[in-house]
C-alpha cells in the first residue's frame, strides 16, 4: 500500500480550493469602540421588562417613604429634615383611639390613639432594614463558605456541608423561633435570627456554582497559562458562579421580610408596641374581631406589596442574567 | 535539540470515588497512560495520533503538568517539570502553552478578547500599560484578526475566529511549544485548512514547537514532522512522517491508514477492519494489548510479561511490535 502524498509538508495546497480564499473571519464592518458589557445587557433586559420594573418602582418608592417618613437625626444632628408621616410612630392620643379612616387621620387610629399612616410609613424602616440586612450577612457568610467549600473540596467540604445539612433538618420557623427564645428580642437579635437559618442556602447554592465552574475548559486554559489560583478564583470562578446568587438574595429579601413579619406577629420580633409591620399586625389581632379592620390591613397590605414587588425584582433580575437569555432573545 | 522529554509517563485515574469503594479497597484504575517515552524537539511538529479514549488529550495535559503524573517525569531545559514547585512551573509555562480543541468553552465568556490574551502578559510580566495594549493589537493582527477584535467578547466570534484568539493567548507569553489538542475538530472543514495554514506560518515565523493532537490521519500527513501513534496509553510507532506512512508497519498503524479515506474511486485499496471496540483501559489486555484486535497476532503476543518495547527499524522509526514484518507479508506491499 503506497499512498501518494497529496501535497508537501507545511501549508494545504488543495487542488480545486482555495483554502486562503475562504473566509472564517467576519468582514462585516467595523462598529468600533467598545460592545455593551455584560452587566449593560443585562440591564437593558432587565428594563425592558415591565412587571419587573414596576416591582422595582413600588421597592423604591417604599424605601424612600421609609426613609423621609421622619427626621433621622446622627449624633445631635439632622441629617434627614423631612417628615412625611404627620405624626411621631409612638406618639400616642394623637386623636381619639381606635377611629376608623377619616381625612385627618387616612389610615384611622389604634387602641393608643396612634396615628396607623405614620406606623405604617415609619415601620417599613424596620421591615426593609431587617431584610436588606439579614440577606447582606447571609450572603456574607454563606458565599465565602460555600466557595472554599467547592474549591478546596476534601474534609473541609465535608465539615461545611454538614453542618448546613444539620441545619437544614430544622424548619425555618421553627428554628429562627428557637433562637430568637434563646437570645432574647430586639433589632440585632432578630437579624441574628434570621441570618443563621438563611446563610445555608447561599453556602449549598455557590458550592454547586463553584463545582460545575472550576471544570470549566477556561479555568484549566487559566492555568496552563500559569495564572495564580487565587486570581482564578477571583476573576474566573467566582464571577461565573455568582449570578445565581444575585437572583437568589433578591428574592429572599421579600422571604426573610416575611419571616420577621411572622416573627413580629407571633411576639418573637422586636419589641410590643415597635412600630414594625409584623408587630402592628401582632398587636391589632383582636381588635379585627371587633370591626377594627384599618388597623391591621394596612401593614399587611404594607407587607403584601413589598414582598411582591421584590419578588417580581427578583424574577426580572433573573431573566436579565440568565445566561441563555442572549441567545434566546436572538432567535426570536 | 530536544526541548521536551517524557521518560516513563503514566497517569492512572481512579473509578468510582464511592465511599463504600473507597472503605472496602476495591478501587479500580483507569490506565490512561501507561508509561510513555516521548521527545520533542525545537521547531518541529510531532502529531500524535490515536482513536478516541486512548489517552492523546492526557498526554498532552500531562506533559505541561495540568495533569498531575501517577509516575514518571518530564524534562524541560534539564529540570524534571513534575519535581518543579507550583510558583516555578507557573513560570515555566511561558515557554510551554496549551491550545485546547473547544474554543468555545476555553475563553471565559465575562472578558473581552483584549483581558483575555491580556491576562497572559499580566501574569508573567510581559508587558505593562501602553505596551500591553499594544502587544495585545499585535497579536491579534497576528492571528488574522483585527486590532478592534480586543474590545469585544468571544460570544461575537465564529468557531474559528474564537479558535484564533486561543492562538492568539498562548502566542502572548512567546513559548517555545505550543500543545495544539485537536485544534481544528471542532470547526468547518474549510476553516480547518485555514487554521492549519496559520499554524503553519506562525511556526515558520517564531520558531515554535508543535505537539499537534489529532485523529485525522489525513491531517497530520500535512502538518507533521515526527509522528507518534498511540494505543491505549501507549505509544506503539513513533518516527518521521514519511517513514510512518509507509512499510514497515506496526499493524495497528497499517489499520489506521487503510480507513483514511481515498479520493480516486478507482483506489482498490485493501481496507483493514479492527473487530470490536478498543479494550477498557480499566482492564487492558494481557502482554501486548493490541493482540485482542491485532490481524497478525500470534498465541504468545497476550502472554508476555508487559507491552513490546520501541525498537528501532532504521534510523528514527521505531515500532512496538516484534512481528511487524508480517504485516507486510499478510497484507502485501501494495
Amino acid at each position: 500500500m503506497t499512498r501518494e502524498p497529496t501535497t508537501e509538508r507545511g501549508r494545504l495546497r488543495v487542488r480545486g480550493f482555495d483554502a486562503d480564499a475562504t473566509t472564517d473571519v467576519d468582514w462585516s464592518p467595523d462598529r468600533g469602540g467598545r460592545t455593551a458589557s455584560r452587566r449593560a445587557r443585562a440591564w437593558r433586559r432587565f428594563s425592558g421588562n415591565r412587571t419587573a420594573v414596576a416591582g422595582l418602582v413600588v421597592v423604591v418608592a417604599l424605601l424612600v417613604l421609609a426613609v423621609f417618613a421622619r427626621p433621622i437625626e446622627v449624633a445631635g444632628v439632622t441629617v434627614q429634615p423631612f417628615a412625611l408621616a404627620p405624626y411621631a410612630p409612638a406618639t400616642t392620643d394623637v386623636a381619639p383611639a381606635s377611629q376608623p379612616p377619616s381625612l385627618a387621620h387616612p389610615f384611622g387610629t389604634d387602641w393608643a390613639g396612634r396615628d396607623v399612616l405614620s406606623r405604617v410609613l415609619y415601620g417599613g424602616r424596620y421591615s426593609l432594614a431587617i431584610g436588606v440586612v439579614a440577606v447582606a450577612l447571609g450572603v456574607g457568610v454563606g458565599v465565602p463558605l460555600g466557595a472554599v467549600a467547592g474549591y478546596v473540596g476534601g474534609w473541609v467540604d465535608e465539615a461545611i456541608m454538614r453542618l448546613v445539612d444539620v441545619l437544614y433538618a430544622f424548619p425555618f420557623l421553627v428554628l429562627a423561633i428557637a433562637l430568637v427564645a434563646v437570645f432574647g428580642q430586639g433589632f440585632w437579635k432578630l437579624v441574628l435570627a434570621l441570618v443563621v437559618v438563611g446563610w445555608i442556602s447561599y453556602a449549598r447554592l455557590v458550592r454547586g456554582e463553584i463545582l460545575r465552574v472550576k471544570e470549566e475548559e477556561y479555568v484549566l486554559a487559566s492555568r496552563a497559562l500559569g495564572v495564580p489560583d487565587r486570581s482564578i478564583l477571583a476573576r474566573h470562578v467566582v464571577p461565573n458562579a455568582i449570578a445565581p446568587v444575585v437572583v437568589q438574595a433578591t428574592l429572599d429579601v421579600g422571604t426573610v421580610v416575611l419571616s420577621a413579619a411572622a416573627l413580629g406577629f407571633l411576639g418573637l420580633g422586636l419589641p410590643p408596641g415597635t412600630a414594625e409591620w409584623g408587630s402592628m399586625l401582632s398587636a391589632s389581632r383582636d381588635t379585627l374581631m371587633q370591626g377594627q379592620w384599618w388597623v391591621t390591613v394596612f401593614p399587611g397590605l404594607a407587607i403584601f406589596l413589598f414582598v411582591l414587588s421584590i419578588n417580581l425584582v427578583g424574577d426580572g433580575v433573573r431573566d436579565a442574567i440568565d445566561p441563555q437569555g442572549d441567545s434566546r432573545r436572538e432567535a426570536r | 535539540m530536544t526541548l521536551l522529554r517524557a521518560r516513563g509517563l503514566t497517569k492512572h485515574y481512579p473509578t468510582e470515588e464511592g465511599l463504600l469503594d473507597r472503605f472496602l479497597g476495591n478501587r479500580q484504575w483507569v490506565r490512561a497512560l501507561d508509561g510513555v517515552d516521548l521527545e520533542i524537539r525545537e521547531g518541529e511538529t510531532l502529531a500524535l495520533v490515536g482513536e478516541s479514549g486512548c489517552g492523546k488529550s492526557t498526554l498532552g495535559r500531562t506533559l505541561l503538568r495540568l495533569e498531575e503524573p501517577t509516575a514518571g517525569s518530564v524534562y524541560h531545559r534539564g529540570d524534571d517539570l513534575t519535581s518543579l514547585s507550583t510558583a516555578e512551573m507557573r513560570a515555566r509555562r511561558a515557554d510551554l502553552q496549551y491550545v485546547f480543541q473547544n474554543p468555545t468553552s476555553s475563553l471565559d465568556p465575562r472578558h473581552t478578547v483584549g483581558e483575555l490574551v491580556g491576562e497572559a502578559l499580566d501574569v508573567h510580566g510581559v508587558a505593562r500599560g501602553r505596551e500591553r495594549d499594544d502587544r495585545v493589537r499585535d497579536l491579534l493582527e497576528t492571528v488574522g484578526l483585527r486590532a478592534s477584535h480586543a474590545n469585544r467578547y468571544p460570544h461575537e466570534f465564529s468557531g474559528g475566529q474564537r479558535q484564533r484568539i486561543g492562538i492568539a493567548r498562548a502566542l502572548a507569553v512567546d513559548p517555545e511549544l505550543i500543545v495544539c489538542d485537536e485544534p481544528v475538530s471542532a470547526l468547518d472543514v474549510s476553516v480547518q485548512a485555514r487554521i492549519l495554514n496559520l499554524l503553519a506560518d506562525l511556526q515558520a515565523e517564531f520558531g515554535l514547537a508543535y505537539l499537534f493532537i489529532a485523529h485525522d490521519l489525513s491531517v497530520v500527513e500535512h502538518v507533521a514532522d515526527r509522528v507518534a501513534v498511540m494505543y491505549l496509553g501507549e505509544l506503539v510507532e513513533v518516527g518521521p512522517t514519511e517513514a510512518v506512512f509507509s512499510p514497515p508497519y506496526h499493524p495497528y498503524t497499517r489499520a489506521l491508514l487503510s480507513a483514511i479515506p481515498e479520493p480516486d474511486p478507482l483506489w482498490e485499496g485493501d481496507r483493514i477492519v479492527l473487530d470490536g471496540s478498543v479494550p477498557s483501559p480499566v482492564d487492558p489486555p494481557p502482554g501486548c494489548k493490541f493482540h485482542t484486535r491485532c490481524p497478525v497476532a500470534s498465541e504468545d503476543c497476550g502472554e508476555w510479561e508487559s507491552h513490546p518495547d520501541l525498537e528501532s527499524v532504521g534510523g528514527d522509526h521505531a515500532i512496538a511490535c516484534p512481528y511487524y514484518d508480517r504485516v507486510e507479508s499478510t497484507f502485501g506491499g501494495d
